[in-house]
């Protein structure tokens, strides 16, 4: 079986770490984003995984020779020479995707949940449409586009855009499989599959939707980043609690590399990721954090709520909270206040931020 | 011999001090770890023959001030007695009041200072240059030079060049009037009663002359007794060939606001180098590690782990925990800072408590570094209707739990906070 993967975006909304490191590539609970997805297609029978991808690509593609050996199995990479939206790649990669008449995965690549991959070509098979969509639950339906479909049959009605009256909870998932039939629906131009192929084909009747089980998040933006890494880590402690570190000084779920260094008297968690190579000094306080790689945290400092960019570092009795973001190779002097920053890769910060920013 | 004459004020002075003045009179609040006065005192009992200080203020007696005293009697060697006004009288009314107990044993000259100034006291090149200036019955006033913008916040000097004649004093003016400002601190000799007599009798006068049917004797007497003596003795001496201006060029502050207390320990711990470097704690094995200069009570408890100074003073009987980081701070009698926690530009008031991992920090007032004549500025709390930026207060017996911030605020006794605050007042 096949997948595509859109991985194009300009990650935007998940600057500043993306300025340096492709989205696809950033680490989530110590794992690229990517890998998360293509390791779950591997295991639900996927050989062939196709990444769309447009910028930072060679970094991309070096990556993925290092796994597709790893994993057995087959990285093709297509290239766009200008963004194709979220249908337009999968017309550019429609000789890839339909040299068998198997249906295949399409996945935006920045969405974290239980992948339902195998639930997914099962419902597919059963209702013999050219297109099932997963969908997830959501609290505030008004924020997002939604998805109006028949409760036991699944056939999908409409979208709605923001709704003002409450017409469904049910948001798109980002997550789907097509029959190759689907194709000939798609033009090689920029094009957006939610806007401009769903809603054609939900009028045909050929689209369906999956209600996904468990929990769901787009970690495109920092804030969802920290909650989809709160929602994981958790789901980790009920499927593979031995992954997680526990003992005097972590509380509640806490994800630490082997190479990790932590010093005396630390208090880690609840919720906190650190990643390969770093070091936090004595008498350090994180909390609902994610630490990338290398990064090295200062005696006495707490951090809340924060994202700390690769190979960063933050001084001693440093105050770091409020989804403050450090790119990669920040460094933090001693004793400051940072509320809400977002740091640019490459910068040393000597002044504090008290009020939320952007740091050039 | 010489005598000396504390003006200490009175319970509804210091409001800019609050609310620290609300646990302790303001001239006994510790300033470089010992209480504000006492700098004064010291620099008292260095002149030979000084004989008498005088405390003269509005505040009940009370237990601090009398242990004070005692104290001090004993550690300088010298009689120190309080004198407590009826009602305020104002800078010259109660030196005028109590002239009798001044000019027992016939004093030649006596010392006025204001209690809320924290300075070098120059005091022997005071009497030298009384010597030199004018005839014996010249009167001198310290000054120093400030910038013209906050010089309209002193009385403001204007001097005869060569003679350091004082031609010109206005208080406070609307308008820049001369750098040389005053220090709050004087030299007189026993004729400066007739000067503040006269001011006496006329205001006696005046009342006679507009006081209407029904009022009592003794208010009358009272408002005649309340003179200043920057505006009404200084303004009308000045031209007069009576008043001179000595200007020094050492530290100098005002200790108007809480703020600038951290501003001044920052000064007199700079002093000890020289006066006390026993005062001074040094990094000994087993003990906190001190950046710069920093004043350690014995009886404080500190973690070898915790970072201190520049500027800190730690009181009688404080915890520090392990890892612990205080800078630009004064940390009060009692109180206790747990592990991790970091304080920076805050005073914590006698006895409060700083949870683990919290952060409690001030925004320094400091005067510009870049303007030599710079001084502190001790503004009110409100600009605009902000609150402006200031250093961090806690009150006497205040909780702040571990983990949180408390920035820029000022948290009234005994306050148990659940959460982060910015830029507040805390009833
Ligand atoms: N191949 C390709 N993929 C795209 C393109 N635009 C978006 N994507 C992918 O589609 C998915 C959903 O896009 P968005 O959620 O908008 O993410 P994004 O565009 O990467 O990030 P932002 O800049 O923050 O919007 C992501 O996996 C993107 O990588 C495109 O033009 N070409
Ligand atoms: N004894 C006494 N001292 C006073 C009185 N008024 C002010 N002081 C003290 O005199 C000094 C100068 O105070 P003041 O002139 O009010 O303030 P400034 O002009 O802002 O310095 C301070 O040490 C006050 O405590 C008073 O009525 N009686
Ligand atoms: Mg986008
Ligand atoms: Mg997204």
């Amino acid at each position: 079986m096949k997948a595509l993967i859109l991985v194009g975006g300009y990650g935007t909304r998940l600057r500043p770490l993306t300025l340096t490191v492709p989205k696809p590539l950033v680490e989530f609970c110590n794992k690229p984003i990517l890998l998360h997805q293509v390791e779950a297609l591997v295991k639900a029978g996927v050989r062939h995984v196709i990444l769309a991808v447009s910028y930072m690509s060679d970094l991309l593609e070096r990556e993925m020779r290092a796994q597709e050996e790893r994993l057995g199995i087959k990285i093709s990479l297509s290239h766009e020479k200008e963004p194709l939206g979220t249908a337009g790649p999968l017309a550019l990669a429609r000789e890839l995707l339909t040299d068998s008449e198997e249906p295949f995965f399409v996945l935006n690549s920045d969405v974290i949940c239980d992948f339902p991959f195998e639930d997914m070509l099962k419902v597919h098979q059963q209702r013999g449409r050219e297109g099932t969509i997963v969908v997830t639950k959501v609290e505030e339906p008004s924020k997002y586009g939604v998805v109006v479909y028949e409760g036991d049959t699944g056939r999908i009605h409409r979208f709605v855009e923001k709704p003002q009256v409450f017409v469904s909870n049910k948001i798109n998932a980002g997550m789907y499989i097509f029959s190759p039939a689907m194709l000939r629906r798609i033009q090689l131009r920029p094009t957006s599959i939610e806007k401009e192929i769903f809603p054609v084909m939900a009028e045909e009747g050929q689209l369906y939707a999956m209600e996904l089980q468990g929990f769901w998040m787009d970690i495109g933006q920092p804030k969802d980043f920290l909650t989809g890494m709160c929602m994981f880590l958790q789901s980790v402690r009920q499927q593979a609690p031995e992954r997680l570190r526990t003992g005097p000084g972590f509380l509640g779920n806490v994800l630490v590399d082997p190479t990790a260094v932590i010093g005396d008297n630390c208090t880690i968690g609840p919720n906190v990721t650190i990643g390969a190579g770093v070091v936090l000094e004595d008498g350090v306080r994180v909390k609902r954090c994610t630490v990338l790689k290398g990064a090295h945290i200062r005696s006495h400092s707490w951090l809340e709520s924060s994202i700390v960019g690769w190979s960063s570092s933050v001084g001693q009795w440093v105050r770091m909270e409020n989804v403050t973001v450090l790119g990669e190779d920040v460094i933090v002097n001693d004793e400051l206040y940072i509320n809400g920053a977002n740091v640019l890769p490459h910068k040393s910060i000597t002044d504090s931020v008290p009020e939320p920013r952007i740091i050039m | 011999m010489l005598k000396a004459v504390i003006l200490i004020g009175g319970p509804q002075k210091g409001t800019r001090f609050r609310p620290l003045s609300f646990e302790v009179p303001k001239p006994l609040f510790p300033v470089a770890g010992v209480p504000m006065l006492q700098h004064h005192i010291e620099a008292c009992s260095k002149l030979p023959n000084m004989k008498e200080i005088l405390l003269i203020g509005f505040y009940q007696p009370n237990e601090e001030l009398n242990r004070f005293l005692s104290c001090a009697q004993q550690d300088y060697k010298i009689s120190i007695r309080y004198l407590q006004e009826y009602a305020a009288l104002g800078t010259g009314g109660g030196i005028y009041h109590f002239r009798d107990q001044i000019l027992s044993g016939g004093p030649e000259a006596f010392f006025v200072m204001n209690a809320d100034v924290c300075s070098e006291f120059p005091l022997p090149e005071m009497l030298d240059f009384q010597k030199e200036h004018g005839d014996s019955y010249s009167f001198i006033i310290l000054g120093t030079t400030a910038n013209r913008k906050q010089s309209l916040n002193y009385g403001c000097i204007v001097e005869n060049e060569k003679s350091d004649e004082v031609l010109h004093y206005v208080e406070k003016p609307g308008t820049f009037v001369s750098d040389i400002i005053n220090c709050g601190i004087y030299l007189f000799t026993p004729e400066i009663f007739q000067h503040i007599g006269e001011v006496f009798q006329k205001n006696q006068q005046d009342m006679l002359l507009y006081s209407y049917e029904g009022e009592e004797q003794s208010n009358g007497w009272h408002r005649a007794e309340v003179i200043r003596l920057e505006q009404d003795i200084f303004t009308a001496l000045a031209g007069q060939g009576k008043l001179y201006v000595y200007k020094t060029d050492r530290f100098w502050s005002q200790i108007k606001s809480a703020g600038s207390a951290i501003y001044a320990s920052r000064l007199y711990l700079n002093q000890y180098h020289k006066t006390h470097p026993e005062r001074l704690a040094t990094n000994t094995d087993g003990g906190p590690k001190t950046r710069g200069n920093v004043y350690i009570h014995p009886t404080a408890n500190i973690d070898p782990t915790a970072v201190l100074g520049p500027n800190v003073s730690i009181g009688t009987g404080v915890t520090i925990g392990a890892g612990v980081r205080v800078r630009e701070s004064i940390i009060l009698h009692g109180a206790t800072l747990q592990d991790h926690s970091c304080v920076l530009n805050s005073i914590v008031g006698w006895g409060s408590t700083i949870g683990k991992w919290a952060r409690v920090e001030g925004t320094p007032s400091d005067p510009n570094p870049n303007d030599p004549y710079a001084k502190i500025d001790s503004e009110t709390l409100f600009r605009d209707g902000k609150l402006t930026p200031s250093i961090t207060i806690l009150g006497c017996n205040v909780n702040i739990p571990s983990e949180v911030i408390i920035l820029n605020s000022i948290v009234l006794p005994h306050k148990d906070l659940n959460r982060s605050f910015k830029n507040q007042i805390i009833l």
